[in-house]
């Protein structure tokens, strides 16, 4: 299995990355995806996602090939965008290919859940009163915590 | 040493990336990153609450203890916020 990372400025198509990744596991029964999006409200006019491009491809690879090693993958994709985003706009795709859902639910959930604490992403959101560093939630670190014991 | 800094740490430093040679003393992140606090105003802002911080050696997340030399790649960082 070897996934595709992309990260990019440019936004992305989930249906024809679903239809990829069939096409790369066509022994699959199921793919599993999520698809985050920029977040309303609050004042929030836009945001601007920058990272540590040497250090995001393997931290991601790192969980991936780790979700691998968890549940018996044909495939997964993910996908981060950087640079300027406004409200309603995707942000992040990852999309997990298995036999079965069980396996493909799960790694989905793992792999997102891992990239939330480890990936080394930031935002800094535009608002009304001006710019803010958006803080890490701890609940983002206890939904990755709970995979460490199962 | 290659220094790299992100987000705000990036801010108040004013600068992204930077080379610095440590002091022979220096031999872990915390020590790297009082060191570094003692630099100026930036650096002091940065560098005042370490455990705001977050440290990479060579592209892999590290705890302040983590053994450093002179090739290493080093960044700091608030927690991310991606996804």
């Amino acid at each position: 299995m070897s996934p595709k990372i992309d990260i990019r400025e440019a936004d992305f198509d989930a249906g024809a990355e679903i239809e990829a990744l069939k096409a790369r596991a066509d022994s699959a029964g199921a793919i599993a995806t999520f698809t985050g999006y920029v977040r309303g409200g609050a004042g929030l006019k836009s945001m601007r996602l920058e990272h540590y491009p040497e250090m995001t491809q393997r931290e991601i690879a790192r969980h991936v090939c780790e979700a691998g090693r968890r549940w018996p993958l044909q495939g997964v994709t993910v996908i981060h965008r950087i640079g300027p985003l406004v409200p309603g706009e995707r942000i992040v795709f990852v999309a997990v290919a298995s036999a079965h859902r069980a396996a493909a639910f799960a790694a989905c959930e793992f792999i997102m859940d891992y990239l939330k604490v480890r990936a080394p992403f930031w935002k800094q959101e535009e608002r009304d009163d001006g710019p803010h560093w958006v803080e890490a939630k701890a609940s983002d670190d206890d939904a990755a915590a709970r995979w460490k014991n199962s | 040493m290659k220094l790299l800094y992100f987000a705000w740490v990036r801010q108040k430093i004013g600068r992204s990336e930077e080379h610095f040679d440590p002091a022979p003393g220096i031999t872990t992140v915390r020590e790297l990153a009082e060191a570094l606090k003692g630099r100026g105003a930036g650096y002091g802002e940065a560098f005042a609450e370490l455990d705001r911080l977050r440290a990479a050696v060579n592209r892999e997340h590290v705890s302040f203890d983590t053994a450093i030399s002179q090739d290493d790649e080093v960044a700091f960082f608030p927690p991310v916020t991606g996804g």
